[in-house]
């Protein structure tokens, strides 16, 4: 199916990510190469298929509950590009209200 | 000394005292430092720690502590696992100052070994790409030809083994990220079984298909270090719980009565000529060696690079949602709010093909399109695993090629994202079965390009798939045809 610049740029919005009008062409005539293609699936009979998530039978393991220090903050907060005492920095939160 | 390629050679250099552990890693470094500004095949080089770690296995072999075949032997990482005291970049500007607090287990396997890791490779972006030209840090080249590509996305493993600047080096294979590369640098690179190996410290990409392995010049090699990395870790939830072997010592060359499949879907049209004759004369030694041909068809196979295009990306949209800009990756300058913080973090970090990755696993999984595309991959999926089902009926494993063409030219596709995406299309049924694969070298074109044979094999039956290599390894010997000095 060919996408609409709108719906790449709503796609963008999600995935937060922004690009610039060139770029946003390019996108929208790629990703639209891409699902035409993939539209092949659609000719796949699947009524009676089940989806596979996973290809292995996955179950829950469990272990003991266990105190266990694996990570320090200090470790944590290595790389971190902004921080404060114990915690990561970020600009405001709340947007001023216009 | 001459030169070691191999990690059998190197064991035996050291085992005889012919080279110390230290000599090598210096001998290789000394190679790095001079070859590798040719094929930018690492993106960090671990100068100290790998001459403290041949220091360490130095002083362990002298003192009688001999750890096995790996000890003392210089290899390398692909730049997705993360290690500790060194940085990890997966390839990105995202991570290009990322240094993680602990080790993979892939890495602190190979360490345990007593192997001595030079470095880590370079990659396409978050192990996005075919090509290896979608790295932060610039392009691999291939060593067989530095006009081309090296294929992707371990380039960096694969054309540091074929220049030797490491004995060998370990991968990532998603959609044939270890075994595309393998073939078009003339190496063995091999994906086990999806559970195999565990992921924990691997930077995820598409969990549900991520699996690591080994690329080496040998088929004995590669089944030295996959012995060395398998086995269930309590730290990945997906890696199973079965006996692991040791593979190496397990090889043989006997496959007299193996049944050996050869799927008439895989010899897809627009294929290189040279490709399908090399590959056919490889079946025919096979058959010559004992083993029976049965052909065999994989109907669904035609829509496995489109199921995977939905499915790949769209777990990648969900995993790569953790690089935000606020907690450990690269962060935009003068962010006014949280907002704007994370819009542009991820798009001054992130590549193009990383990006229209995200958009299109994301778009995938958006409200109105879920059903039309992901759970149709999903079902399209079961029939792509049913098909593999129905040929172990009938065979033990199936060989074809690894890549439809040979290395291509730099810069020839990375424009046309779909004509890329389709260069996997005999790489990518294997990881969507979560199927034990390996590439291992059939051959030259009239250029002089490496040429790869492909062999599948059932869940967890990577033995069968390493003696089949094997045994067509031995009996032609490509591998001791070595990349010329590079120019």
């Amino acid at each position: 199916m060919k996408i609409s610049k709108e719906d790449v740029l709503n796609t963008a919005e999600l995935a937060r990510l922004e690009f610039d009008d060139e770029t946003l062409s390019k996108f929208t005539r790629q990703l639209g190469d891409i699902l035409v293609h993939i539209d092949e699936l659609a000719e796949l009979d699947t009524k009676d298929v089940e989806p596979t998530s996973h290809v292995l039978e996955l179950s829950t393991p469990f272990r003991k509950d266990e105190v266990n220090q694996l990570i320090t903050a200090e470790d944590a907060l290595s790389n971190a590009p902004s921080k404060e005492n114990d915690f990561f920095t970020v600009p405001k939160v709340i947007e001023d209200q216009g | 000394m001459s030169i070691p390629r191999t990690i059998k050679e190197a064991a035996a250099l050291i085992e005889k005292r012919e080279a110390s552990p230290v000599e090598l890693a210096e001998l290789f470094l000394e190679r790095i430092s001079s070859e590798d500004a040719k094929i930018n095949s690492y993106i960090t080089v671990w100068k100290e720690a790998a001459l403290e770690a041949a220091r360490k296995a130095e002083k362990q072999i002298s003192e009688g502590n001999y750890l096995g075949p790996l000890h003392g032997v210089p290899i390398a990482l692909k730049d997705i696992f993360v290690t500790k005291d060194s940085r990890t970049t997966c390839g990105s500007k995202m991570l290009r100052d990322f240094v993680a607090p602990y080790n993979s287990t892939v890495a602190e396997k190979l360490m345990a070994s007593g192997s001595v890791v030079l470095g880590k490779n370079n990659m396409d972006e978050f192990a996005m790409g075919s090509s290896n030209e979608t790295s932060y840090f610039g392009p691999v080249k291939n060593p067989w030809d530095t006009d081309r590509v090296p294929g992707g996305s371990s380039g960096g493993s694969a054309a540091a083994t074929a220049a030797n600047l490491c004995i060998a080096s370990v991968g990532t294979d998603t959609g044939g990220s270890i075994r595309q590369p393998g073939s078009l640098c003339g190496v063995v690179g091999m994906k086990p079984t999806y559970g195999r190996v565990s992921r924990y410290g691997m930077i995820a990409f598409a969990s549900s298909l991520d699996q690591a392995g080994p690329l080496a010049k040998t088929v004995e090699d590669a089944a030295i270090i996959l012995s060395s990395i398998a086995g269930h870790d309590p730290m990945d939830s997906t890696s199973v719980n079965l006996p692991t072997a040791d593979y190496a010592s397990a090889l043989s060359t006997d496959i007299k009565g193996l049944r050996i499949g050869i799927p008439k879907e895989y010899f897809i049209s627009g294929m290189d000529p040279e490709v399908e004759k090399s590959v056919r004369k490889a079946i025919a030694e096979l058959e010559t060696l004992g083993a029976e041909i049965v052909e065999i068809s994989l109907p669904h196979s035609r829509y496995a690079v489109s199921t995977y295009y939905i499915i790949a990306p769209s777990e990648a949209s969900s995993n790569l949602a953790r690089y935000d800009g606020v907690r450990y990756t690269y962060r935009c300058e003068n962010a006014e709010t949280l907002r704007d913080l994370f819009f542009r973090s991820r798009s001054e970090g992130f590549g193009d093909e990383v990006k229209r990755r995200i958009m299109l696993g994301t778009y995938a999984l958006s409200t109105g399109y879920y059903d039309a595309y992901y759970l149709k991959a999903q079902k399209a999926r079961t029939l792509i695993i049913r098909d593999f089902d129905n040929a172990w009926e009938e065979v033990d494993v199936i060989a074809s090629a690894t890549s439809p063409e040979t290395a291509f030219r730099i810069g020839e596709k990375a424009d046309d994202p779909l004509k890329m995406y389709l260069s996997d299309i005999l790489t990518i049924p294997c990881n969507i079965a979560g199927l034990p694969g390996i590439s291992v070298p059939c051959g030259f074109n009239s250029e002089k390009l490496p040429i790869g044979l492909q062999i599948m094999g059932k869940p967890f039956d990577e033995q069968t798939v390493l003696n089949v290599a094997y045994a067509y390894e031995q009996s032609t010997k490509w591998y001791e045809k070595e990349v010329s000095p590079l120019g």
